[in-house]
């Protein structure tokens, strides 16, 4: 089976990134580039793991991460942060609306799959 | 190290045509196609060499009558004329030749050095006199075919 | 192409994109009328950028970004207030941000100086005295060998009273286990054995044990079981806070799915204001972010398409423009009746392609706002340079014209601006004496006028010393010393190659790159570049170009044999012209009476060197033609064969600029046509009527207004 991750980033470079890193790593990729429009794609669409950003456009992800863990089936869908943030209360947020895990920009394409494939399992 | 005759880097394929009873040369890599003659439509006070520009596939193509522009008798242009479209830098201009001869393979060392007696006109054009087959083929550069041009006072 | 370096190249285009949302952003803020959104925006541009950077390893870019980013963090939060001073060091951040991201572009290099001066002026007014604190010293987790034990009891194990949980217990004791059961294998509740055994228990032991230790667990119910055991790939079961680190600092730290009673951090901070924010927030942050979305949507829904492909499009579409005139040229010449449906439908056919044309160069048109966005910063620096204070003021930044003119008026435009800076406005000394405001406007306006787009600069400096400017030209032979000029002409001498009133080089507006220059690049572009000046008032130069470069409607006329365009929007009537309002005028030149008036008459044919006698006024055709300025002559030729819309195809792309010809187009039978460029043509013909004779030019300039 293979592993959907749907990443949620306003930059398109950094999507690209993700994509390419991800893609090789044999996952299939869903983009967003907002909380609201990952909340869109997240309507049809199951994904295995969120990757998302947090200062966006139209819905953070602090809001982003509510709004997915409000739908009781989503509880337990594992949703990573990929930020450059290193500020110890916007981690604790983070947490506290039900983020997974919690990544530091820039990040190391070859341990992001690997985060990824643990907390899909 | 021993030199191979044939496919080293030192040998150029080469277009020839005929221009009146003379034979030109240039690199096949500046060709970008070869197409029978069309009426140009003229330009106001262009210089004589210009006959005019075309149409090709929705582009303006300025054709230069290489004969004249090379200081040779010329006839007037018909169906039996070509044109070969060639890339100066950024530009594509027509080259309006009487026929093309050949293509040719030519080493470096096989080219000759324009003797002294030719006139400055040749000289600016002719880098080179190729023989081949007890012809003298000159090889031309295209970089001066078109003057720059000039800053006209408005 | 390389996916990284396609990346890179999307990085750089998102980065244009994000300064100019900075400067927009940072500009809105200084005239006080910014939202917080707007503050949350800028935020964000710094952000992003330093995000990308940190990709592709920009440290320069990262390291200064990061500087800004928390600055603006400050901002935002309240912490730091925007005042001027503030707003001023985060405008001059912008511009030292957009350098650097040139130049990691670019390969270039930046002004360091001026790099870490602003740093300072950062840390002096935010008090960052630190680098940023670490993150938490992560606990790596030890790589500790895994097992899988498949553990499957039959019924024997059962009977002899051995249970799995307590073999689970036993297993605990070499460490962590994570268990899952596998139910497949039951049956029906009818068909279920009360002493059967269907289960199989799949464990993942942590443990840095050899595998007999495992197995000697399961040591005494060996025989009643069905077991496997096999190491696992080292992947250790996550435990909250497990933190897993890589290279340049990545640090993965995991939170466990549902611990709201969790240990440590969560409570242990101060309450701060954040904690009532979140509680506020979770009440209805979907609702909020939703209308606020809502509303953004309603502004425009976009899509983002290649370039490339669109101009594939408008490729396509002109050759169906041409492929239709040449269709309705072979209905005519086969004599097919105008009222027949064939003609009719030829028509419609007509009406449609003109409509796909129009729709697809509004795909193209863009709002001249994207090379106004440069400016502030240009005027900025420029006043800097030049020590004057100066305020730009811009009007009509919605104009929209097609995106081949927008992308080459950027460069006049600048010029234009540095020009009325440099030269134009006084120094703040000299305009106090004037009894000026020390601070110089600079107006910078777009519209439409007439089917073309006009862009003024205008300033309210001194205007053109034309005293000096007569002097320098005289000095570089462009005048005869004795020379009589109009007021006008003197202005227009600027325009002339090889001029320049500075008196040193200055960087700016030296260096070759002349009023001249302007002048050439916007006749390139089929425009037009005329000045009005007002001692002591100020200058404005006035910028007229086509809006597309693309398509003309156009008069197809002959003259001498040859087929011309004269372009629709500078022809004002036609006429018949009589011998007996026909006056020569210095032998050479004609003049027609016009309503009262003397308007120059321009053997086209002749003009242009086709022919060389000229042709009799009664036997052609005249059009009253108007120029840039609204300077008027009557163009002579044979005939005119009609209306045309037709595509324009550049001469300079393959050649070279040909004087009087503003550029070529392909008409129905495949040829190529010339269209006229009648501004050049009209002011040729006014040069020579009005030479040696000094009154007449301003008794032009009054009738054209």
């Amino acid at each position: 089976m293979i592993t959907t991750v749907l990443t949620v980033d306003d930059s398109r470079a950094m999507r690209d990134m993700l994509r390419h890193s991800l893609l090789a790593a044999g996952f299939r990729v869903l983009q967003a580039e907002d909380g609201l429009h990952g909340l869109e794609v997240l309507e049809t669409e199951r994904p295995d793991v969120i990757v998302t950003d947090i200062n966006m456009p139209r819905m953070d992800g602090f809001g982003f991460i509510e709004a997915v863990r409000r739908d009781e089936t989503r509880r337990s869908m594992p949703v990573l942060v990929l930020t450059t943030e290193v500020d110890i209360e916007k981690k604790n947020r983070a947490r506290a609306a039900g983020a997974t895990g919690w990544i530091v920009k820039p990040f190391d394409p070859i341990k992001l799959v690997e985060a990824i494939r643990r907390v899909a399992a | 190290m021993a030199k191979s005759v044939s496919g080293d880097a030192n040998t150029r394929e080469l277009i020839a045509f005929r221009v009146g009873r003379q034979e030109f040369c240039i690199n096949v890599m500046a060709v970008r196609e070869i197409r029978g003659w069309t009426a140009a439509t003229a330009l106001p006070r262009a210089p004589h060499y210009v006959r005019g520009v075309i149409n090709l596939r929705g582009a303006v193509l300025p054709i230069v009558e290489l004969a004249v522009r090379l200081g040779l008798p010329s006839n007037e242009p018909s169906a039996r004329n070509v044109i070969i479209v060639v890339q100066i830098a950024h530009q594509q201009i027509g080259l309006l030749v009487d026929a093309v001869s050949d293509i040719l393979t030519a080493s470096d060392a096989s080219i000759q050095p324009t003797p002294d007696v030719a006139s400055d006109l040749v000289k600016t054009f002719v880098k080179g006199l190729l023989p081949v087959e007890g012809r003298m083929i000159s090889l031309i550069s295209l970089d001066h075919v078109l003057p720059p041009s000039e800053l006209e006072a408005a | 192409m390389d996916p990284m370096a396609a990346i890179r190249e999307t990085f750089f285009q998102e980065c244009e994109e994000q300064l100019a949302e900075l400067e927009a952003g940072l500009i809105l803020m200084e005239s006080g009328t910014a939202e917080a959104e707007t503050v949350n925006a800028v935020f964000r541009a710094v952000h992003s950028i330093k995000g990308g950077a940190g990709i592709f390893a920009l440290d320069a870019l990262v390291r200064f970004a990061h500087v800004f980013e928390t600055a603006l963090d400050q901002v935002r939060s309240g912490t730091l207030a925007a005042g001027p001073a503030v707003l001023n060091l985060l405008l001059r951040a912008a511009d030292v941000l957009a350098d650097l991201v040139r130049a990691a572009r670019e390969n270039g290099t930046v002004d360091e100086a001026r790099t870490a001066a602003l740093v300072v002026e950062f840390i002096q007014i935010s008090n960052l005295g630190h680098e940023p604190p670490p993150a938490p010293k992560p606990k790596a987790t030890p790589k500790v060998p895994v097992w899988n034990i498949a553990f499957t009891p039959t019924p024997a194990l059962y009977a002899k009273a051995n249970e799995t949980a307590l073999l689970l217990r036993e297993l605990r004791r070499l460490g962590p286990v994570q268990v899952a059961l596998d139910v497949t294998g039951l049956p029906e509740l009818s068909e279920l054995d009360p002493e059967g055994a269907y289960l199989t228990w799949n464990i993942t032991l942590e443990a840095d044990c050899p595998e007999q230790a495992v197995r000697n667990v399961f040591e005494f119910v060996e025989d009643d079981c069905v077991l496997e055991i096999s190491a696992a790939a080292a992947e250790p079961v996550l435990k909250p806070g497990d933190v897993i680190t890589g290279d340049n600092g990545f640090s993965f730290e995991f939170f466990p799915p549902s611990m709201p009673e969790d240990e440590e951090v969560v409570a242990a901070e101060p309450e701060h204001h954040e904690a009532p924010q979140i509680a506020a927030q979770k009440s209805n942050p979907v609702e909020a972010m939703a209308a606020k979305a809502e509303s953004a949507a309603a502004v425009s829904a976009t899509i983002r398409v290649d370039l490339d492909r669109v101009d594939r499009l408008i490729d396509l579409v002109g050759e169906l423009v041409i492929n239709e005139a040449m269709l309705s040229q072979r209905v005519l010449e086969a004599g097919i009746a105008r009222a027949s449906g064939v003609a009719m439908a030829l028509e419609e056919l007509e009406h449609l392609t003109r409509e796909i044309q129009d729709s697809v160069m509004a795909i193209r048109a863009q709002p001249v706002r994207s090379v106004f966005q440069r400016m502030p910063r240009l005027v900025r620096e420029v006043a800097a340079q030049t020590g004057k204070q100066v305020r730009l003021l811009t009007e009509g930044e919605g104009t929209e014209v097609d995106k081949t003119v927008i992308e080459r008026i950027a460069d006049p435009l600048t010029h234009m601006i540095r020009n009325a800076i440099d030269h134009g406005l006084e120094s703040p000394e000299k305009r106090h004496a004037a009894g000026k405001p020390a601070e110089g406007v600079v107006r910078l306006t777009a519209l439409h006028r007439s089917g073309r787009i006009v862009l003024e600069v205008a300033d309210d400096g001194a205007g053109i010393n034309r005293e000096r400017v007569k002097q320098k030209a005289v000095e570089n032979g462009l005048v005869a010393p004795d020379a009589t000029l109009t007021d006008d002409e003197i202005d227009n001498l600027i325009f002339l190659p090889g001029f320049s009133t500075a008196s040193t080089v200055s960087d700016i507006s030296g260096r070759g790159v002349g009023m001249d220059v302007v002048r050439q690049s916007v006749a390139a572009l089929g425009g037009r570049i005329s000045i009005a000046s007002r001692p002591g008032h100020g200058s404005t130069f006035t910028l007229s170009l086509p809006l597309t470069l693309a398509v003309l409607d156009g008069m197809v006329v002959s003259a001498h044999g040859h087929t011309l365009i004269i372009p629709l929007g500078a022809i004002v009537e036609t006429l018949k012209p009589k011998a007996a309002d026909v006056f020569p005028l210095d032998g050479e030149i004609n003049v027609i009476r016009l309503r009262g008036g003397y308007v120059p008459m321009v053997d086209v044919a002749a003009s242009l060197g086709y022919c060389e006698e000229f042709v009799e006024p009664d036997q052609s055709v005249a059009l009253l033609v108007e120029g840039e300025g609204g300077v008027r002559a009557v163009l002579l030729v044979d005939a005119i064969h009609g209306q045309r819309q037709v595509v324009i195809k550049s001469l300079e792309a393959n050649y070279r600029a040909v004087p009087g010809i503003a550029a070529a187009t392909v008409m129905g039978d495949g040829r190529v046509a010339l269209i006229l460029d009648v501004d050049a043509v009209v002011k040729t013909a006014r040069n020579e009527s009005t030479r040696g004779e000094p009154g007449r030019s301003e008794l032009s300039l009054a009738e054209a207004r």
